[in-house]
């Protein structure tokens, strides 16, 4: 694909993490902030909460959501950093070739995680 | 010169000769500054004193050919156009263009800027080649089009932009803002039809994209024409193209011939100096 | 025939030379290194939370490991590069879809550049992502 494709969509993921990220950093990291308001948990990463966030679709959805964006995002970066250091040819392809299967890998495996974790939260109760 | 000496300025310059030096190397000079001494008289003052064989470019003397270009303390700039005692020291060290291989001395090989420039296809493009090549009369265009790209038009391909950023310095394969800037003044211009085949190699690794705004290229550019502003206004273009948002326009057509009595006599043109009658 | 010239290409150095001309220059040093670090946060992140799909007791396991002052520390860093990252990234895209930019004018000396034209919004990008951080930094360390 060629970079005005790719860098366009880099600036929409971009978008996607603002507004997900966002949301996400407020739910885990300001939670006495939300408490002011009288909305959250005092303890995000509790399990009981965890388990509650993984069986709502809303969460799942986002989550998954934001990994690919946030995936895409951060690698094309990375890329663009890597093709500016002048790599060769061979180095190109490799890099290329490379960031895709390392970013479609962990998308795959985060994926599972969000799909998988309300059997585990059924289990563990 | 009636001017007399104000004081003794040093100047270091970073010297090389090809064939006999392996890396280049400082050497220092203290010269007399005069008053409204440019570091352009300041080298030749140098060579008039104490070192002839000192190479640079230079023509205009006046900021119009973009022969000068160079590293002064640290700042890519014209060296005709930079006053000595606006550096406020009185050690003026000078350098050739940075991310420009050196052919000797103060002398950058300017030519991979100019093949990229050539590349991104900086003149009108248009069907009707009979007309350009010999025009009956004139493409019509109205001040405010003028505006969209004359501040581009004002280039004069120094190459201090490209030694000034960032991605130039480690990136061969990138255009550079000179080229990039130069193929968005001939993408807006309106009597321009182009844009599809530049935005062929634009769209590409060596385009617009590389540029992340480290704005250096405008802070140093000695004619105002803001490449990075270029640049950002391109991204723009060719996103919208790849939306399809952006708005197709068929280059100008040439004005129409007046309307109305025209006058008597009109003396005849002076015979052609260049191309077949 | 070979070329004799000099090869003088600044490389990397070229990246963080910089300070000398201008505040966008260290506004794209940042954005590039808080990227890195948030990209590296992001991939250790997902192995981490990915324990959560295993059940209770290896989430507990992972959340105990990455408990603790030294780790309350590096997170924090990254919630504050990510605003830095995300106010910046909002700057940069309306200058780089060309929104800031202004639009091209005549060059009459002093020349007005659009990096110059744009610093104010860097100014409040820094000014708020500064803001942010330290409430974080209290949400964080102190309210906990
Ligand atoms: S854009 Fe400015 S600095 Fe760059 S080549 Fe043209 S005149 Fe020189
Ligand atoms: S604004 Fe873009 S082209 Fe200009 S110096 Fe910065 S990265 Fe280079
Ligand atoms: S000598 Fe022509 S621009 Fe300096």
């Amino acid at each position: 694909m060629r970079d005005r494709t790719l860098w366009t969509w880099h600036i929409g993921a971009g978008l996607v993490i603002l507004v997900l990220l966002g949301l996400h950093m407020t739910i885990m990291h300001l939670n006495a902030t939300l408490g002011l308001v009288g909305v959250g948990s005092d303890e995000p990463i509790a399990w009981e909460n965890v388990a509650a966030r993984a069986g709502s679709i809303f969460f799942t959805v986002t989550y998954v959501l934001l990994l690919g964006a946030a995936l895409f995002h951060g690698f094309y970066g990375f890329r663009n950093i890597l093709m500016e250091l002048s790599p060769g040819r061979t180095l190109r392809t490799i890099i290329n070739v490379g960031l895709s299967l390392v970013g479609v890998a962990l998308f795959v495996f985060g994926t599972w995680a969000a799909l998988a974790a309300p059997g585990a939260a059924s289990m563990g109760g | 010169m009636t001017d007399a000496a104000v004081k003794q300025v040093t100047f270091h310059v970073r010297r090389f000769e090809p064939g006999v030096d392996r890396a280049p190397h400082w050497e220092s000079h203290a010269i007399p500054l005069t008053p409204g001494m440019t570091v352009l008289d300041g080298l030749w003052k140098l060579k008039e004193l104490s070192a002839p064989s000192l190479a640079w470019r230079s023509s205009c003397r006046m900021g119009i050919c973009g022969s000068c270009g160079m590293l002064i303390n640290g700042r890519p700039r014209l060296a005709c156009n930079t006053q000595i005692s606006e550096l406020g020291t009185d050690v003026v060290a000078v350098a050739p263009l940075p991310n420009f291989a050196i052919i000797k001395d103060l002398v950058p090989d300017l030519r991979p800027m100019f093949e990229t420039h050539r590349e991104l296809m900086p003149y009108l493009i248009r069907d009707d080649v009979a007309e350009q090549d010999d025009p009956t009369l004139e493409y019509w265009q109205s001040p405010h089009e003028l505006e969209h790209y004359l501040q581009f038009s004002y280039c004069i391909k120094c190459g201090c932009c490209m030694a000034a950023c960032p991605t130039v310095a480690t990136d061969p394969q990138y255009a550079g803002p000179m080229p990039l800037g130069q193929a968005q003044r001939y993408n807006t211009d309106s009597r321009d039809g182009g844009f599809a085949e530049r935005k062929e190699v634009l769209s590409g690794g060596s385009g617009p994209w590389r540029c992340h705004f480290a704005g250096e290229c405008s802070q140093v550019c000695p004619k105002g024409v803001d490449p990075a502003k270029a640049i950002q206004l391109m991204k723009r273009e060719l996103v919208s193209d790849l939306l399809r948002m952006r708005k197709r326009r068929d280059p100008a057509p040439v004005v129409q011939p007046p309307k109305g009595p025209r006058r008597e006599e009109i003396p005849a043109a002076p015979p052609r100096t260049a191309g077949e009658a | 025939m070979a070329s004799r010239a000099h090869p003088n290409r600044l490389g990397i150095k070229g990246w963080v030379a910089g300070g000398r001309w201008g505040f966008a220059r260290y506004m794209y040093t940042l954005h590039r290194l808080t990227g890195l670090g948030l990209l590296a946060y992001f991939v250790m992140h997902i192995f981490v939370t990915s324990t959560r799909a295993i059940g209770p007791e290896s989430w507990e396991q992972a959340m105990e490991i990455v408990s603790g002052p030294l780790f309350a520390f590096g997170e924090y860093l990254v919630f504050a590069a990510f605003v830095f990252h995300a106010l910046n990234g909002i700057r940069l895209g309306a200058i780089e879809l060309g929104f800031a930019v202004g639009v091209p004018i005549e060059p009459v000396y002093p020349y007005e550049t659009s990096v110059g034209r744009t610093q104010r919004l860097a100014k409040a990008v820094l000014m708020i992502a500064f803001v942010v951080a330290v409430w974080g930094g209290l949400d964080f360390f102190i309210w906990k």
